[in-house]
């Protein structure tokens, strides 16, 4: 079924086809709507589930700690300022291997102040340990919210994960998108039966703490759970286009790399400004690609190397900076091609911080900074991308 | 005799009153039950990976959510109709009074049918001995030392139950180790209550406190006899019994024996600070009525 509606409407609908057992709920700016949407479906009989109003997003994602070791399938959604709340929780989900899902409405922190669109709140939690696969449309959003219930209640997997969708860009437009058929989703994802509860009648302990001589082992066990999740991805991708008919690459997706002198890498809804701005610089003899990270933890490094390798030069194009070194994304990017024998340069754009505009103009003059790499060498390996005069 | 829900083996110091405290709370609630607890001294000593003490489900998570954790896993047992499993959680005072309240709010808010068991020994006794909100007036901890500017912790217990009470909590009681009659039938009660619950149980500890080995109900005891600690119990917010002191002991029998309260007995101002906290009790016996 095809409509235009808000995306965290059609957000909150996924979320229904999932038919999460325990949904627990804070408000924030610009993720509310996902989860008043969520309550009207509750409130109307069309959503049967354990819906509760918490105190903070501390203890949204800490019920859900309680509600998925009791062997409920779970799930909230936060942003900014309550992502970096839930940090602690965070890591404690990933290590106690709880396949919590989360949509993470990307938006910037304070301070100062702002509650607009960039992505340094999930790109902050890169190390947490959960599965992070960014959205470029609301249609994305949508379809990966069964994806990553089937991906995260593998029972090889077990590792929590995020659909990351820009706040306000995804959140709150309204587009045509195709709905998810509930019997379909049922099909798609089975129940969730997990193996180990808390059960009176075969009591567990969880959540014991480890000393030195087992630490190790828990998070070796956890980063391989992580490293299988990467064919997991792609399996699950290929199989969600075999039911519902729509394709997403796999841990990366390319357009027009075929010939690429010029590579773009980015991730998140920016990616369809880049597509436009690509096919305007392609009909003017342009040869520039892009790569589409969909998948950031696991990082796709031998997708990229692969996708990339023919590029003459590279540029990353993210929203977030790592104070004191440069943007995230282009750290691991280059990290990635490190010990390969490609030598291709490699640059980066810091961009729309805290929901500044970022249109085709500014995709060209990237372009632009990147092809001159191409004749005089890297002159600025990191730049922070239209910054005003009187500042500089 | 049953077997015990808490196994031995734990690693709690000998003399600790946490585990009697724990082992009184597992036989009144029974094995239908399940536990949350957050991080502290109950969590390390019964859980070193690849060992429990726990013969129930247990599960713990971080040190302020326990209130949040057994919110979940209470909607979880509604959602799958297990709704006659108890779910408790028990913690320390650093968690309950102070990290963890605002999740304890959010719980007894929520009105979930949850037990909190606050086992007290009044600081945080697993990080050596700092000061919580829990802590009495003037006890010395490590950080709040005695010294020539200072008597110990400046500021009196916090009125954890009166804040349980505040929230329209069905049911709140305070309890001790020393009266273990009394403490099971509290846990009872509470597994009976329609909503959350709030239990405090008086838990002394030998290294925080200082006092002789052999020694943990007696100080459990003296506390209650001299009137400092009213082990109280309210029903829906009202007060409906009171533990009557037979011969109400002076505060000194409690402070002397115990070398957190030591400074009082020797350093300037410390006579005065008796005073007060004989005040505090003398108070808590005209307020509760504690006397026969």
């Amino acid at each position: 079924m095809r409509r235009v509606v808000e995306g965290s409407y059609a957000i909150a609908d996924a979320v229904r086809c999932c038919s999460p057992d325990v949904v627990s709920v804070y408000p924030i700016t610009p993720q509310t709507h996902i989860v008043e949407h969520l309550s009207e479906f509750v409130a109307d009989g069309k959503l049967d589930c354990e819906y509760i109003n918490v105190e903070s997003e501390f203890s949204s994602l800490s019920s859900l700690i309680g509600a998925s070791v009791a062997g409920a399938r779970t799930y909230t959604s936060t942003t900014s300022q309550g992502l970096a709340l839930m940090f602690e929780v965070l890591y404690n989900v990933s290590g106690m291997r709880l396949p919590i899902v989360m949509t993470t409405v990307n938006r910037s922190l304070s301070a100062p102040l702002s509650i607009w669109n960039d992505q340094q709140d999930s790109l902050g939690v890169r190390d947490s340990g959960w599965i992070q696969i960014y959205a470029e449309n609301v249609q994305e959003a949508i379809d990966l919210t069964p994806m990553l219930y089937k991906i995260s209640e593998d029972p090889q997997i077990l590792t929590p994960s995020m659909v990351c969708m820009d706040g306000f860009i995804l959140t709150h437009v309204y587009e045509p998108v195709d709905f998810l058929d509930e019997e379909m989703v049922r099909e798609f994802l089975p129940p969730y039966r997990p193996e180990h509860i808390l059960d009176p009648e075969n009591p567990k302990t969880f959540g014991a703490f480890a000393d030195p001589s087992w630490f190790t082992e828990f998070k070796y066990l956890q980063y391989q759970a992580m490293e299988r999740s990467r064919e997991k991805i792609a399996e699950v991708t290929r199989e969600f286009e075999e039911v519902f008919g729509r394709g997403y690459g796999g841990l990366i997706d390319t357009y027009a790399m075929d010939d690429a002198e010029i590579a773009l890498v980015t991730m998140g809804s920016i990616v369809g400004t880049v597509k436009e701005a690509i096919d305007d610089l392609r009909s003017e003899g342009v040869k520039v690609g892009l790569v589409k990270i969909r998948s950031y933890r696991p990082f796709p490094g031998d997708e990229l190397k692969r996708a990339l390798k023919d590029a003459s030069v590279i540029a990353s194009i993210e929203k977030d900076i790592s104070m004191g070194y440069e943007g995230a994304l282009l750290t691991d990017l280059k990290g990635a091609f490190y010990n390969s024998s490609i030598r291709t340069p490699i640059i980066g754009f810091a961009v729309g911080l805290g929901g500044r505009d970022i249109g085709i103009k500014h995709v060209r003059a990237m372009v632009e900074r990147a092809s001159r790499v191409l004749d005089a060498g890297i002159e600025s390996e990191f730049e922070i991308f239209d910054v005003k005069p009187e500042c500089l | 005799m049953q077997e015990s829900l808490f196994a031995p083996g734990h690693r709690a110091c000998a003399g600790c009153g946490m585990p009697t405290a724990i082992k009184l709370v597992l036989d009144a609630a029974g094995p239908n039950t399940i536990v949350a607890s957050p991080t502290g001294c109950l969590e390390v000593t019964s859980t070193p990976f690849p060992e429990s003490s726990w013969r129930v489900p247990w599960v713990h998570s971080l040190f302020e959510n326990p209130a949040a954790v057994a919110s979940g896993v209470e909607v979880a047992l509604k959602r799958f109709g297990k709704t006659d499993t108890n779910v408790l959680v028990i913690g320390g005072d650093g968690s309950t009074f102070d990290i963890g309240i605002g999740a304890i709010s959010g719980m007894f808010d929520r009105g979930h049918r949850i037990t909190y068991v606050c086992y007290d020994n009044e600081a945080y006794m697993n990080t050596g001995v700092q000061r919580s909100g829990s802590t009495p007036f003037c006890a010395k901890t490590t950080t709040t030392p005695t010294g020539k500017l200072s008597l110990g912790n400046p500021r009196p217990k916090k009125d954890m139950a009166a804040i349980a009470v505040a929230h329209g909590v069905p049911y709140v009681a305070t309890a001790s180790i020393a009266y273990p009659v009394d403490l099971r039938r509290k846990v009872k009660r509470s597994l009976e209550a329609d909503g959350p619950a709030y239990i405090q149980i008086n838990a002394p500890c030998i290294t925080g406190w200082s006092f002789e080995a052999g020694d943990t109900i007696e100080q459990a005891r003296l506390v209650v006899e001299t009137c400092l600690l009213p082990l109280c119990e309210y029903v829906d917010g009202v007060l409906t019994d009171v533990k009557k002191i037979r011969r109400k002991k002076p505060v000194e029998e409690y402070l002397k024996t115990q070398g957190r309260f030591k400074h009082l007995f020797r350093a300037e101002g410390g006579a005065e600070v008796v005073a007060q906290l004989q005040a505090m009790a003398d108070a808590n016996a005209e307020k509760y009525g504690l006397i026969d």
